[in-house]
């Protein structure tokens, strides 16, 4: 289950729908194993796509590597399909390489759509979980 | 001559959980080499047959060795490479 605020999740519709019509994408970090989203972090989308998107390698390094300071970890990795639903892909699942993360989509498909959803993807395998939302 | 290798969490399962380990070599394709004899399979995770893999980041210090020379990047004692597994995806 992930457990997130309101306010975190507005917050990314809101990222999702600024970057519209290219994927959005973003980290929220939280401290290390406390599985708490905590610290909003929008990324880059490098790839600037409307079907893929990818962290900008610098910025990624940067971000990693302050989480790491902060004993942080990525809590949830975020990113937005603008045309089709919010469930994971193929190429999602093959470049889900943080296994404690939970892997969140939001889909810009149709105006006022609030369509956020959430996976664990582990070792290839997707599994859909609850969103509990704190006030 | 000690460089250190920092290890994202995915690949740890190769390093018996070692976040940092300690290798050698003068430059990232022979420290990549190096890494995998002592920690063994590493080195597929990161090689694409003889290229580094598009999806994987490896960094000297706070360069992404890309906009290096890739493989043949000189690494030296001191050094700090550090390894992160791309961040993608796509609505395919």
């Amino acid at each position: 289950m992930l457990t997130i605020s309101r306010e975190l999740i507005a917050k990314i519709f809101a990222h999702a729908h600024e970057d519209h019509p290219d994927e959005a994408c973003g980290v929220i970090a939280g401290p290390l194993g406390s599985d708490r989203p905590e610290r909003f972090i929008p990324m880059e989308n490098a790839a600037r796509s409307p079907t893929f998107y990818e962290f900008d390698s610098r910025e990624h390094l940067r971000v990693w590597r302050e989480m790491d300071d902060q004993d942080e970890e990525p809590v949830v990795i975020y990113h937005s399909h603008t045309m089709t639903e919010a469930y994971p892909s193929r190429t999602d699942i093959s470049y889900a390489n943080e296994p404690n993360a939970h892997y969140v989509l939001v889909s810009t498909r149709e105006e006022g759509l609030e369509e956020l959803r959430s996976y664990r993807i582990l070792d290839g395998k997707v599994t859909e979980e609850p969103v509990e939302i704190t006030e | 001559m000690a460089i250190e290798v920092r290890i994202p969490t995915i690949l740890r399962t190769y390093t018996g959980g070692a976040k940092v380990v300690e290798t050698s070599g003068s430059t990232l394709g022979e420290l990549i080499k190096n890494l995998d004899a002592a920690h063994a399979g590493i080195g597929d995770r990161l090689l694409d047959g003889e290229a580094l893999r598009r999806f994987v980041n490896v960094y000297l210090n706070d360069e992404d060795v890309r906009f290096l020379g890739g493989l043949e990047t000189p690494v030296a004692d001191g050094d700090t490479v550090t390894v992160l597994p791309a961040v993608a995806g796509g609505s395919r």
